[in-house]
């Protein structure tokens, strides 16, 4: 498993990949189509605005924040535990196994080959966000704006390394559903998903600070949002790229444990 | 009468087995179901703490939209929907063609072919959020707004009911719909507000073309004696009218069944 090996193979994982998306785009759309959860938030929140400003947020304001909610939503999301999962569940992994290759590059790459095809989806909606609400709610900080794309670089990283242990954990545990419905619910609550982080309740609000949550999806939405000075860029980014590097660590150890116990059902 | 009556509790005791055979799953999706409850609340909760009221909706008549919510939540997803993804399954291996063997009406056999005896957490949690909320008001609901609500809910029901017998006639003709589950399960997300929440074109769309309206909404404020009589009535003859007109779609679709096995 040399790197070189690995550099000259990405090319072709990535045709692969671009291939498997445009094959597979109807689930795709389905999939981008019933992330609705930040459009029934705004629903409400909106609504609320429009009688008056809610703590700090405007009309404007929620729609910027949620729809940006959903913008980072369609680009870093990943389902790469249920893959993961599914293939030590039916045997699958045993031929990924074979291969002079680390699983975690070929999903990765495969993965990496979705994001054009998201970033069409993502766009129309950052449109609607530009025309809706206005430049208004929005950053103009030439840091800020320089900084989101890495923002969501590490963000997609880090959503990356957790759902792949999460999937990983498929080694030890036979029911990794219930597994990913708890981790859905806990990204929920404590990533700004549900809520705009600062607008939970004290305890949960501290909760969000300490957990990895916040660095996959509140970070470059923050970014988008509100007006940071320097030291709050570089805090978030480079607590991004601490959860970055832990998470793989992470990722890899589960999945260096798991391995060993692989008995690689169906053969 | 009797013989779909029968039919139903045996499909009913036959998925109740297949559910208990996974005990550690059942105290699971228990503690999920709850988990769910919290975080359907939260952002209600943080509204209140903030605010008296939203689109003329206080606290504890936003708890009770929430609460037929979790109800018709349960029913979708403890019969309605696993159903579904049977019959679309069957209908792709080509299995359905033993239901139209049976000597009983094909659409009572899909309609509960198979039941998540856990969801049954999810109705209790909302009958419990309902009785929260009326200790909040202080004051329990007369008994002829509870007959009507229920009325409403039943109501609600059909409406939900019939769209997914749509849903499932269309997949005789295209096979691959199994992600429609996902997609009607999306939409019905936004029947956590109460409608009045949404203006303009929403209101509209949720109101008469997806009428998650009426399976939450309406149910809530004839519990809270707000809901006129004539709002009440038209909305029960839509939901007849849909009932027939998904019967009559359905009808069709059969007719234009032709088996994926032979």
């Amino acid at each position: 498993m040399s790197l070189s090996r690995t550099l000259r193979a990405l090319p072709t994982l990535l045709r692969v990949g671009v291939a498997e998306t445009v094959a597979y785009r109807a689930e795709f759309l389905v999939w981008i189509l019933t992330t609705t959860l930040p459009l029934v938030m705004l629903g409400l929140w909106s609504s609320v605005a429009a009688e008056a400003p809610f703590r700090g947020y405007t009309s404007a304001g929620f729609t910027a924040y949620y729809l940006s909610t959903l913008i980072v939503r369609n680009l870093t999301g990943s389902w790469v535990a249920w893959q993961v999962s599914e293939e030590i569940r039916l045997g699958a992994m045993s031929m990924r196994l074979l291969r002079p290759l680390h699983p975690y590059v070929a999903f990765a790459s495969s993965h990496v080959a979705a994001i054009p095809f998201r970033t069409v989806v993502a766009l129309p909606i950052a449109v609607i966000l530009l025309v809706s609400s206005g430049a208004s709610a929005l950053t103009t900080e030439p840091l800020q704006l320089a900084m989101i794309i890495p923002s969501l670089i590490l963000a997609w990283v880090i959503t990356f390394n957790v759902m792949f242990m999460l999937g990983a954990i498929g080694f030890f545990v036979t029911k990794t559903m219930a597994l990913l419905n708890l981790y859905f619910g806990m990204f929920s609550l404590f990533s700004g998903y549900l809520l705009p982080i600062d607008l939970l309740p004290w305890v949960l609000r501290k909760a969000a600070e300490v957990m990895p949550f916040r660095f996959m999806l509140s970070s470059p939405v923050e970014l988008m949002t509100i007006p940071l000075d320097a030291a709050d860029v570089a805090t978030i980014l480079f607590g991004q790229l601490a959860w970055a590097i832990v998470t793989l660590l992470l990722a890899l150890w589960v999945w260096n444990r798991g391995i060993k116990r692989f008995e690689a059902v169906g053969g | 009468m009797t013989r779909y009556f029968k039919l139903l509790l045996v499909q009913l005791r036959v998925s109740a087995a297949a559910g208990m055979a996974y005990r550690a799953d059942f105290l699971l999706e228990g503690v999920m179901a709850l988990a769910w409850m919290g975080l359907t609340l939260l952002p209600i909760k943080v509204l209140f703490d903030g605010r008296g009221s939203v689109a003329g909706w206080d606290e504890p008549s936003a708890y009770l939209v929430i609460a037929f919510f979790m109800a018709v939540r349960a029913v979708m997803e403890g019969v309605v929907s696993p159903s579904f993804v049977d019959l679309v399954e069957r209908i792709r291996s080509g299995a359905f063609d033993y239901v139209l063997l049976k000597p009983v009406d094909a659409q009572a056999i899909v309609s509960a072919s198979r039941f998540e005896p856990w969801k049954t957490f999810d109705l209790l949690g909302g009958i419990a959020l309902a009785i929260y909320a009326f200790t909040l008001r202080g004051a329990p609901p007369a008994v002829a707004d509870l007959a009507l609500a229920l009325l409403m809910f039943v109501a609600g029901l059909f409406a939900m009911y019939s769209l997914w017998i749509l849903c499932a006639a269309a997949s005789f003709w295209v096979v691959r719909l199994d992600n429609l589950t996902y997609l009607l399960g999306a939409i019905f997300d936004t029947a956590r507000w109460p409608v009045q929440v949404f203006r303009g074109i929403w209101r509209f769309v949720f109101t008469f073309v997806i009428p998650v309206a009426v399976m939450t909404t309406y149910p809530a404020m004839a519990l809270l004696g707000r809901l006129g009589m004539r709002t009440a009535l038209v909305t029960i003859g839509g939901a007849i009218l849909l009932l027939v007109f998904s019967r009559l779609v359905w009808r069709a679709a059969i007719r234009s069944y032709t088996s994926a096995s032979s």
